[in-house]
This record gives C-alpha cells, sequence and structure tokens, in this order.
C-alpha cells in the first residue's frame, strides 16, 4: 500500500468499493440461480450444491462482503447527511463496522456448518 | 565513534531530475541533528548540483511553497524533519503528485489555481466603501462553517494526495471544493448560488469519494472532506427537498 | 446529469440499507439446517409482502450498483466515457430483467 494511502478513511473506502465491486459481479448468477425456483425440483437440485464446505465459505465471503457494504456505506449516508461533531470523518465507526460484518459472517458459520 | 554534528553518518538522497521525462539522481549528504528535508535539498542545491530546480518562501512553515513528495507523501519539506521520515537514512524526493513538471522539484501550479477558479472560488462582494462592514454573527453555524476552511494557503498538498485527483481529470480537487464551501457559507459572498452550482457540478462534490488523503495530510489540519461532506448534503437537498442551499 | 447519478446513489442507499439489514437476518436464518427449495418457496410463494419487498430491493439495486460501476470503471480503466456509460446502462438493465424474473419465480 502506497505511503498516502495508509490511513483508515482510505481502507474504508477500499474495503467499500471492492465489496461493491464483487457484489455486483455475483448478483446476476445469484439472480440467475433463484430464476430456477420456477420449479422447485430444478432449484433443489442447484441447492445440493451449498451442502459443499468450499460452496459455504464462499457464501460466508459473499455475507460478510454485504454486511462491510452496508455498514461502511452507512457511514458514508451519516458523514454526508449530519454535520460533523468533530470534523473527523466519522473514522470511529470503521472498525465497529468491520467488527459488526464479522460478528454476522460468525453468526452465518454457525448456522452453516 | 563521534556523536558531532559532523558525524560520519550519510544520508542517501534520491533527488527527482527532469520534468516528465527524467530519473532519479543520488546524492550523499551528511546527517546532521535538526536536518529538514528542506535543508538537505537546499545543500544539494548549494554544493552538489548547482543547476537543481526546487520551490521555497518562507522555510518555517507558514507560506506552504516549499511542498513535495517525500518518500511517498506529500509534505511541506520545512517541516519535516529528517529523523522522523528517513527509513535507514535514505530520502526520496519528488516533485508533488498531480501536476504538471516544470523541472525537478518545481511543479506547474496553474492547473491547481484554474480549478479554483472553476469551483467558483472568486469572492463577489456587494458592498462599497460607503457601506459599514458586514455584521457576521461570528457564532452562526455558517459562519462556523467557513472558518474551519478559511486558513487554506493553497499549497496543493491535499491536491496531491488525492487518489480521485489523479483518476478524474475533470475532479476540481479537495482545495477547490473547500474554498467553494468557505464562499457558500459567506453571507457577504453575492454569488453563493453561482458557486454552489459549480461546485456540485461536473467535476465537484459528487466526484468525492471521501478517500479522506486531504484530511489526514493537511499541514494546516483542515478537512477538505467535512466541507465537501457539507457541499454533498446542500446539494442532496436541493435536489429532494428543493431548497435552496 | 452528474448530481443526479449522485442523488439517485444517495436516495437508493438509503432505500437499501433497511432492505439488506432484513435480507442478511433472512439469510443467517435461513441458512440453518441446509437450503431447500421447499424451504425458501415456502416462505414467498404467493407473499405479496415478499413480492413488494424483493421488487423494490431489485430495483433499487439495478440503479445503485451500475452507478457505483460507472464510477469505478471511470476512474480505474481508460475505456471512454460513452463505452461507460453503456456498460453501466446495459449492467442495470441487466439486473433489473434477471432481478424481476427471480422475484417472480420465487413469488409466483
Amino acid at each position: 500500500m502506497r505511503p498516502h494511502r495508509n490511513h483508515r478513511a482510505y481502507w474504508a473506502f477500499l474495503g467499500h468499493r471492492l465489496s461493491g465491486l464483487a457484489l455486483a459481479v455475483f448478483l446476476p448468477f445469484h439472480f440467475l440461480a433463484l430464476g430456477l425456483a420456477v420449479e422447485a425440483a430444478a432449484l433443489d437440485a442447484f441447492l445440493v450444491w451449498t451442502d459443499l464446505g468450499v460452496v459455504k465459505l464462499a457464501e460466508w465471503g459473499l455475507v460478510v462482503l454485504l454486511a462491510v457494504h452496508m455498514f461502511f456505506g452507512l457511514r458514508l449516508l451519516v458523514l454526508e447527511l449530519r454535520p460533523w461533531p468533530a470534523g473527523d470523518a466519522r473514522l470511529g465507526w470503521i472498525l465497529p463496522g468491520l467488527a459488526a460484518s464479522l460478528v454476522v459472517g460468525g453468526v452465518f458459520l454457525i448456522g452453516a456448518f | 565513534m563521534t556523536d558531532s554534528a559532523a558525524g560520519a553518518e550519510q544520508l542517501t538522497v534520491r533527488v527527482w531530475r527532469g520534468a516528465e521525462e527524467g530519473s532519479f539522481a543520488t546524492y550523499h549528504v551528511p546527517a546532521r541533528a535538526n536536518q529538514t528535508v528542506l535543508d538537505v535539498v537546499t545543500e544539494i542545491q548549494r554544493h552538489q548540483a548547482p543547476d537543481l530546480a526546487y520551490r521555497f518562501a518562507c522555510r518555517v512553515g507558514v507560506c506552504g511553497s516549499c511542498a513535495m513528495t517525500v518518500n511517498g507523501v506529500p509534505r511541506w519539506t520545512c517541516r519535516t524533519h529528517v529523523s522522523r521520515v528517513a527509513t535507514g537514512g535514505a530520502l526520496t524526493v519528488e516533485p508533488l503528485r498531480n501536476l504538471p513538471r516544470i523541472r525537478d522539484l518545481a511543479c506547474d501550479m496553474a492547473p491547481f489555481f484554474d480549478k479554483w477558479k472553476a469551483a467558483g472560488g472568486r469572492f463577489e462582494g456587494g458592498a462599497t466603501r460607503a457601506d459599514l462592514p458586514a455584521k457576521v454573527n461570528p457564532a452562526s453555524a455558517k459562519r462556523r462553517a467557513a472558518d474551519a476552511g478559511i486558513e487554506c494557503i493553497n499549497c496543493g498538498v491535499c491536491y496531491a494526495a488525492c487518489d480521485v485527483v489523479a483518476w478524474d481529470a475533470e475532479y476540481l480537487g479537495p482545495a477547490a471544493l473547500l474554498r467553494a464551501w468557505t464562499l457558500v457559507n459567506d453571507e457577504r459572498h453575492e454569488g453563493r448560488r453561482a458557486t454552489l452550482d459549480k461546485a456540485m457540478g461536473r467535476g465537484g462534490c459528487g466526484s468525492c469519494h471521501t478517500l479522506g488523503s486531504c484530511m489526514s495530510h493537511c499541514p494546516v489540519g483542515l478537512s477538505p472532506t467535512e466541507g465537501i461532506a457539507g457541499l454533498k448534503r446542500m446539494s442532496l437537498a436541493a435536489m429532494f427537498l428543493g431548497g435552496s442551499g | 446529469m452528474e448530481r443526479r447519478l449522485f442523488g439517485l446513489q444517495r436516495l437508493t442507499a438509503m432505500v437499501l440499507a433497511p432492505l439488506v439489514l432484513v435480507h442478511l437476518g433472512l439469510v443467517l436464518v435461513a441458512i440453518r439446517g441446509g437450503l431447500t427449495a421447499g424451504e425458501i418457496l415456502a416462505r414467498t410463494q404467493g407473499s405479496v409482502g415478499w413480492a413488494l419487498f424483493y421488487g423494490l430491493f431489485v430495483v433499487a439495486v439495478a440503479i445503485h450498483a451500475p452507478i457505483g460501476i460507472r464510477n469505478v470503471l471511470r476512474e480505474w480503466t481508460g475505456l471512454a466515457s460513452r463505452a461507460v456509460d453503456c456498460l453501466a446502462l446495459g449492467f442495470g438493465g441487466l439486473l433489473l430483467v434477471v432481478g424481476l424474473r427471480a422475484v417472480w419465480a420465487v413469488v409466483g
């Protein structure tokens, strides 16, 4: 990481942008898979894959990415819509947002395995 | 091992020579106590490379002229102690990023000021010398918002630190938009609407992605991120609530 | 135009935040005991509520994601402005069509 980028707000920007990119790539496939639901048997044949450990890991990744995108996005909405108390870019929201995302991911793992 | 000021330790200093095309030249400068990067560049120019081009003026941290990229970070060289940044006695000094290079360490600030104007930064007063000075309440929210940005001396460090400036040629940049924010909050400025329109338009506040590099690098401790967020707020209010901003 | 896109991006973000929260909660509940078509469809089939929920979700995402993608393409690739706009618009159309089809599939 180039030195001028190595600070918290930049990491938050990167996390928000990269998670958004990953989710954008994933979404069409997600919609296509759900489209199989026209026939329950077709959807079930697809859902069998979700029993695989590696698929569950991928699902965990997606859940964490969605949570990260949402929490970092909430930070942006708040800092853009609410005037600042102390003039910092709501930096205090970054690590808690990341932690909350990992908690969500943890709950997912517990349920998935 | 002597610890005198003229000790055996040397700094290895890579300095950009040339313009857009060029290369780094390496110089060796004695390491001294209480040495700033500007001291080092000056020593190189005086004793080793008389044709080295660089800028400075006050050399005491109030004018912002000596801003350069030191070990990858844009900063005021007169306020950068070598001991704080030289890892292993090595320094790399380049001109500010995101601006055309004139020669060696001097960059062309014209695009920076062009964008400052394009963001509506020019003050337009409506009073004449016959009028009394405007009575502005210093504690009002608008005045405090403006005051938070008026200390900017246009040194260009935030502009150099901002990656959106590097990625998007149209982006007006943090300093220009912070200036616009101070004017939009200045009740004496007749062109508040025009300034706001320019700051909200193409290349304006909507292009800021809150990277926060401007805020973290500003030598005066200003936060263009905050001012730009204020502009965004006005932009959203105008769009969805029909307010005049 | 830039101002409008910026505003739409923020507006859809505000719409999406609570929808994503609910969706995440649902995912965490649904994943327990494995995923089956029966379980999913029992919840969504014939439900006007879920139809509206996910219909709104798809429309909001079909606006929000392409605006973000447009920024990324403009800043991180060397593609021409027109090409970027076309790609983003096309992506939005794709999401809308495939997304609404998916909503119809799970609700109908």
